[in-house]
């Protein structure tokens, strides 16, 4: 599974939706998925690609982490995988 | 109804090991937040904090106390000597059975637990010490602050996460004002700055990695704190007839519970405990001259408070001040409105307002005067204080000028 795949299955789960039903262009909210359920989609993401994800709730567009879109994230998870790589 | 007097206070905490020291550096606008100083912090995120400074508990206390007090029953108890040496109070007979203990906390002996979770799963040994329960038990500051004072009327702990204390302190006044006690020994105490405390509230990403700054645009976090605050509460009568000192006059409380979010702050419910305590104190809005607020810190919280501030004070928004001193000594959890209950009483008696401390920028969502970087002076007939706990319980106390 590639990292948008792995990062939109574990979206899906947290909105509780079919991984079909998930679009690289939703957002969070549009899916469903709160403040709390961000923080923890965060954590799952975390758990998945043993990485550390910069992300303070309390500035959720400060762009060290892009959240607003589906595919926005699975580009900061490449990101930061490929920084890992270097 | 009987009138509640605060007739002693006492305190330990990042500002200061007794009263006066923690109001002069409220005075100062100093920052007790620093590096934090634990076991293993370099595998924390989160690597600031308010400790109580250079805190050596042999000093303080024997071996075999040390053995049966966690840390934060340490900081009740120094508290609470001050509070009752200040009172002048001594609890024997008909007195004694009529006056108790209620502290808030949120984490009780969570040292202890941290401590002894390590002991049994990362050194992989089969055996704790026999005290580990008593010592770790929410109940155990109440208890030996009970057993020290001889106080045997009602007594127990509050937990209501961020507002425990303001919610013991509350019950406290309740007893006094209906006539069930004459005297209550009240506050809260805190010590979660062990390294799985930390780590806990990493977790939730609400946390700060460089400062407290409540209501500033640049805010990003709460901070996390240690310590108590005790005070003697006094039937109002009684206090002045043996001629006591008396601090301030507790004149009302409410409590509302948001019944909406386990974490995000609701604006209705504070704004309806704000709304309480100043009816209880059969007050009106303007009569409320300061706010020591909840200000966390974090950006949902200080929005959230400003807004229910504007709902219930309209107009006299404006002219309240409203400063968060979280930004001095960080959050207390479960103690910190019994510590932030001493920036009230410097207001009322002392007319002196404690400031917001790194404060930078101005907020639109939080634009009313928080009293940034400085201490002001200000005649101040009656203060609030707020406290709004995750979980959504939310309790707010009001204190006047005696």
């Amino acid at each position: 599974m590639s990292v948008r795949e792995r990062v939109i299955k574990i979206i899906a789960v947290q909105a509780m939706l079919e991984t079909e039903d998930v679009s690289g262009e939703n957002s969070l909210e549009e899916l469903g998925i709160d403040s709390l359920g961000l923080v923890e989609s965060i954590f799952a993401i975390e758990e998945e690609f043993g990485i550390e994800v910069p992300f303070n709730a309390n500035e959720p567009d400060s762009g060290e982490f892009d959240i607003t879109s589906v595919d926005a994230i699975a580009r900061a998870v490449e990101a930061i995988l490929a920084e890992r790589r270097e | 109804m009987k009138r509640v007097a605060i007739t002693g206070a006492g305190t330990i905490n990042p500002l200061g090991y007794d009263v006066p020291g923690t109001l002069e550096a409220m005075r100062e606008g100093r920052c007790g937040i620093g590096p934090l100083n634990v076991r293993d912090v370099e595998r924390l995120s989160v690597r600031i904090g308010g400790q109580v400074k250079d805190y050596d508990e042999h000093a303080h206390f024997n071996r075999q106390q040390i053995a049966l007090f966690d840390r934060f029953t340490q900081f009740a108890l120094l508290a609470a000597e001050q509070a009752i040496n200040q009172s002048g109070l001594e609890f024997s007979g008909a007195l004694a059975a009529q006056s108790g203990v209620i502290l808030g906390t949120s984490g009780g002996g969570l040292s202890t637990q941290d401590d002894n979770y390590r002991t049994v799963y990362e050194d992989g040994k089969n055996r704790v010490h026999p005290f580990v329960v008593p010592k770790l038990m929410n109940n155990s500051a109440t208890s030996h602050l009970s057993m020290k004072w001889n106080l045997k009327g009602p007594s127990f702990t509050v937990a209501t996460a961020c507002a425990s204390s303001n919610h013991a302190m509350g019950q406290a006044f309740h007893m006094i004002r209906s006539g069930m006690t004459k005297v209550m020994v009240t506050g809260g105490s805190e010590a979660m700055l062990c390294f799985g405390g930390v780590k806990a509230w990493e977790g939730l990403r609400v946390m700060s990695k460089d400062a407290c700054r409540p209501f500033s645009a640049t805010r990003n976090g709460m901070v996390q704190g240690e310590g108590a605050g005790v005070f003697v509460f006094e039937e109002m009568g009684r206090a002045r007839k043996r001629g006591a000192e008396i601090l301030a006059e507790v004149v009302g409380f409410a409590m509302t519970s948001d019944a909406a979010d386990i974490v995000m702050p609701s604006r209705q419910g504070a704004a309806r405990a704000i709304t309480g305590a100043v009816g209880d104190a059969r007050m009106d809005p303007s009569d409320i001259g300061y706010i020591n607020a909840h200000g966390t810190g974090t950006a949902a919280n200080d929005k959230t408070e400003c807004a229910a501030v504007s709902d219930v004070f309209g107009a006299h928004a404006d002219n309240l001040l409203i400063s968060s001193t979280k930004s001095m000594h960080g959050h207390l959890i479960g103690g910190t409105s019994a510590v932030e209950l001493l920036a009230c009483i410097m207001a009322v008696r002392d007319g002196i307002i404690a400031p917001t401390i790194g404060y930078e920028e101005h907020d639109p969502e939080c634009a009313l005067d928080v009293v940034p970087n400085e201490a002001r002076d200000a005649k101040i007939g009656t203060a609030l204080s707020n406290a709004f706990a995750f979980g959504g319980l939310n309790a707010v106390l009001a204190l006047r000028a005696v």
